[in-house]
């Protein structure tokens, strides 16, 4: 697998995410800085996490109207696949790559905890590596993580399979009680019509390692390596 | 220029005898840029003028220690060819006034001194005090300090790990923001600020230069009134994004040969960076401030020079390196600018529109700052309370209350508003006895405490000073490092008083007698006085920083609780102290008492038998005695376990039953040990000359001691509830 990391100014989750990647796929991913136009032939491009450009505007919104961020809509249209991380799906839903918007959260605060998540739809390249129905654990920190899109479009992107993944308990139980911050039915991130790009607050690459507490964002990274290989 | 009056030296803080100094060092009149330039380089923030007679008789030394206080930042060595640089600061009085900003910009300075060594920063804490919940700005200040320590920070991408939140009355009109950042550098490749090399360039980066933060005492005199609204000092403001930036490409230019010295403007701006480059080189500056990167117009030389705009560096390059920095601060988007040259004149001169506007000797001003021997007086000691005469209470519901009260009560409510994950290393998460971060791709780790306990140190400044000391030793040997080295972040009131100094000067003298007997010197360290309102002083508040070592990060060791059935050990003596203790305070309302004294002999060993036990694989839990005592302690670590998981205690009848759980004797340790490795464990307390005690089993899910029980799950909801609930009152909407 080849995959690249978006580095905008402000970035800060990069460094994490080319760790966990290249624990799983046995390389260093490329790192490619925001000025750049040009992206080689990749299998993965990474959208990761941080304060892109200080997030002084709508959070997303200038990463957005990057440079490097209309090749990466035009790798996306074309299939490759995308995985945008907390600032970074945040990102792709200002350039349109997603449906809706990631607003602040409901009770105002910078939430960092680790939080459940039942894997919604577990037949794409993210996510075969746990099965649908599947519950892990992933750690937020986010302040701008409330999704919201209108019923029209949640009912078409719940019939095409595209919530990737929903707050819930420990145990599983989907409810307002496991929603941290107030997203529309728990939502913790989504996938495009075609299931190549995958936005998500929550942060696998924090847990995919037991020394830090956990492993489950490590299959994530088994899961593109064994489909993109 | 204008002429210097009586009431315009007594606004910039400078003493008649202090003036006096000043015309015998110029040989003439200060203009008034000089007049600003010497009034911070000699205030007490910036000279420590009344406490530096004391803060040398520190220990600062040791085989490891690579650079002690002096430069930005303390500096140890941590084998591999690798550093740790590290400090802490205060930002109390901005912080008070604008708590958002204040503490946002706090995190800021302290990140800068540690990035500037040279070091990425990988771990940031934080020691807040403040008032009385009670009071109506607790709240908002609570809100608003956390918002900005985590704006900021989350921002910078740095992980906040730890801290410590007290709540006492006497912070009511002084709050204390105090923040400590921790870098990681190559042994080799560590930078510092002497200047070297005549007509190399001097170097302005980072933000521009705004009229914030410009020394406000200063704006009654007469000359600014017709344009005060303008010149009014505002708050300082951060830029996390900008320091962001910064810290990468300051890395960046580090990983290239070009830089010979490089300070940060911190505390009185490019004044004293400036002023301390030049003069830890012997050297001279000339500097053409028209040059500086400005975000106004018509900035005057005294503004310019007197500004905390943040985010902002000062440094020396090789003579035509020039571009190549420009090239790096061009990538990120930062400014750049030359804007003088070293000269061999030892005097620092500034022109401001073709003209000199200062031309001040350097050392003299650098060095020769006024140093004060404070009269003072060591307080009167107080009467130790025999525990037969404190008001007894069922441990069960004294356990409760305690939990629930402010200072011991979770801090979720603020550690969970800080990233603490960013750089993907933290292994030991905040609610733990000292933090816990992996060294970045190595299976080495550092841990991370502060600690001080402030009522002990105004009931005793000595023992006080030495029991913080020793604090931060146990909770890093609890985690399992080895304690390497602390810094100290020194709070008290208005020196001038001898009672104060006196807590000054008997707290300095408890902590250099603990640094000393536990290997444990003091690096850096911020000292802050003048923390009174109306005449009223905090209480004596030496917060210290401490750093430990793991050669295997695999082998810390938490707090909770891991497997039923298995022993619940003490270390150390129990003698039930409650002089000065949180069950007296929380249960029977009073603050009164000697504190419990520190036996450091005992506390080495202690920690040594602790460390060796960790490193052996023999401990499954552990957790140092502090606030609160035995049963708070193992409370906390059956409140953190999976699923609740309780204790069944057997207190001994050699002390009275509430004195032995909540005394608050030091030196003490709660392990969980395997029933399997008991035997060795007890063996080598012995060998260690170190007391030793089972008290208990892990199991069930209540807390059980002396026939009274209550489950773990009425503890959590007690511990948990107290600040969200408090915070919940707050004014809906920012």
């Amino acid at each position: 697998m080849k995959a690249a990391v978006i580095v905008f100014p402000g970035s800060n989750c990069d460094r994490d995410v080319a760790v966990a990647l290249e624990a799983s796929m046995g390389a260093k991913p490329l790192m490619v800085w925001h000025r750049d136009t040009q992206l080689p032939d990749l299998d993965l491009i990474v959208v990761p996490g941080g304060f892109s450009y200080g997030d002084y505007l709508r959070c997303g919104a200038m990463a957005a109207h990057s440079p490097i961020m209309r090749e990466v809509k035009a790798k996306a249209e074309a299939g490759t696949r995308v995985l945008g991380i907390c600032n970074g799906f945040q990102i792709l839903t200002e350039t349109g790559l997603l449906p809706g918007v990631l607003m602040r959260n409901r009770n105002l605060k910078f939430i960092c905890k680790d939080v459940h998540l039942r894997v919604e739809n577990g037949d794409t390249d993210f996510t075969r590596a746990y099965g649908a129905g599947h519950i892990v654990r992933f750690p937020i920190a986010h302040a701008e993580g409330n999704y919201f899109t209108d019923a029209e479009t949640f009912r078409a992107m719940e019939g095409n399979g595209q919530v990737a993944f929903r707050y819930c308990s420990r145990t599983g139980a989907v409810g307002e009680a496991a929603n941290p911050n107030g997203s529309l039915s728990n939502v913790a991130g989504i996938y495009n019509a075609t299931k190549t790009v995958l936005g998500l607050m929550p942060h696998p690459e924090r847990l995919a390692e037991d020394l830090l507490g956990g492993s489950d964002g490590k299959k994530m990274f088994d899961s593109l390596v064994e489909a993109l290989t | 220029m204008s002429t210097i009056t009586p009431e315009i030296i007594a606004s910039h803080g400078i003493k008649p005898d202090e003036y006096a100094k000043i015309l015998d060092i110029l040989g003439r009149e200060p203009n008034l840029t000089e007049l600003g330039i010497f009034s911070v380089m000699w205030s007490e923030h910036c000279s420590y003028k009344s406490s530096k007679k004391w803060l040398k008789t520190l220990p600062t030394k040791a085989p490891w220690v690579i650079c002690g206080p002096g430069e930005n930042a303390g500096v140890i060595d941590i084998g591999d060819g690798q550093a740790v640089i590290f400090k802490m600061e205060s930002h109390n009085h901005p912080s008070f006034i604008e708590p958002y900003q204040g503490a946002a910009t706090g995190v800021g300075g302290i990140l800068r001194d540690v990035f500037t060594m040279g070091a990425r920063p990988i771990a940031n804490m934080n020691a807040l005090r403040f008032g009385d919940p009670a009071h109506p700005k607790t709240r908002h200040l609570v809100a608003g300090v956390v918002a900005g320590i985590g704006g900021y920070g989350n921002c910078v991408g740095v992980p906040t790990v730890g801290g410590e939140t007290n709540f006492h009355p006497s912070y009511n009109g002084n709050i204390l923001v105090n923040a400590m950042t921790v870098g990681l550098a190559d042994k080799d490749r560590i930078f510092y600020s002497a200047a070297a090399g005549i007509g190399n360039p001097v170097v302005y980066f980072g933000s521009k230069t705004g009229r914030d933060g410009i020394h406000g005492a200063t704006m009654a005199s007469a000359e600014f009134d017709e344009k005060s609204d303008e010149k009014r000092p505002t708050v300082q403001v951060g830029d996390p994004f900008t320091e962001k930036l910064l810290i990468e490409a300051c890395l960046e230019l580090m990983a290239t040969d070009a830089i010979v010295a490089i300070q940060d403007m911190g505390a009185a701006g490019l004044t004293s960076s400036s002023f301390e480059m030049a003069s830890k080189g012997g050297l001279g500056i000339e500097m053409d401030l028209d040059s500086v990167p400005m975000r106004e117009d018509g900035m005057s030389a005294y503004e310019i020079m007197l500004s905390e705009s943040q985010e902002r560096m000062l440094m020396v390059l090789k003579p035509g390196r020039e571009a190549q920095a420009k090239a790096i601060m061009d990538k990120w988007e930062l400014d750049f600018a030359v804007v003088g040259h070293l000269t061999d004149t030892g005097r620092m001169v500034l022109k401001r529109h073709g003209a000199v506007v200062a031309d001040l000797p350097i050392d003299p001003l650098a060095l020769a700052s006024p140093e004060y021997d404070r009269p003072w007086t060591a307080p009167a000691k107080r009467k130790v309370i025999d525990a037969r005469d404190v008001k007894v209470v069922c441990p069960a519901e004294a356990l409760k209350t305690m939990l629930g009260c402010p200072d011991l009560a979770s801090k979720r409510w603020i550690y969970e508003q800080y990233d603490h994950m960013v750089m993907g290393d933290t292994v030991g998460r905040p609610g733990g006895d000292a933090a816990v971060v992996r060294v970045h791709g190595t299976r080495k780790a550092v841990a991370i405490t502060t600690d001080v306990t402030p009522r002990y140190v105004l009931a005793d400044p000595y023992e006080g000073g030495r029991q913080a000391v020793a604090e931060a030793y146990r909770n890093l040997s609890a985690v399992g490092a080895l304690p390497m080295a602390i810094t100290d972040n020194l709070n008290f009131g208005n020196p001038e008083k001898p009672e104060i100094m006196g807590q000054i000067v008997e707290a300095i003298r408890g902590m250099g007698q603990a640094c000393r007997e536990l290997d444990f010197p003091v690096v850096s360290g911020n000292v802050s006085l003048y923390n009174e309102t109306q005449g009223a002083a905090i209480l004596p508040t030496p917060a210290v920083g401490g750093i430990g070592l793991l050669e295997d990060v695999a082998k810390a060791v938490g707090i909770a609780f891991q497997e039923p059935g298995s022993a619940i050990v003490l270390i150390g003596e129990t003698k039930g102290w409650l002089g000065a203790s949180l069950y007296l305070r929380e249960i029977c309302g009073s603050e009164d008492g000697a504190p419990p004294p520190v036996a450091l002999h005992r506390e080495r060993r202690a920690g040594e038998l602790v460390r060796q036990l960790i490193g052996d694989g023999q401990v499954l839990a552990c957790h140092d005695v502090s606030d609160g005592g035995l049963l708070v302690a193992v409370a906390e670590m059956a409140m953190a376990s999976d699923g609740h998981m309780g204790a069944l205690l057997d207190a001994p009848s050699s002390v009275p039953l509430h004195a032995w759980c909540f005394g608050e004797d030091q030196g003490r340790y709660v392990l969980e040990v395997r029933n399997d490795d008991l035997a060795a464990v007890l063996e080598e307390a012995v060998e260690h000359d170190t007391a030793i005690r089972v008290i208990g089993k892990t199991g069930g899910h209540v807390i059980s001691v002396g026939g009274r029980a209550v489950p773990v799950h009425e503890l959590v909801q007690a511990n948990e509830s107290w600040l969200p609930a408090y915070m919940g009152a707050e004014m809906s909407g920012h």
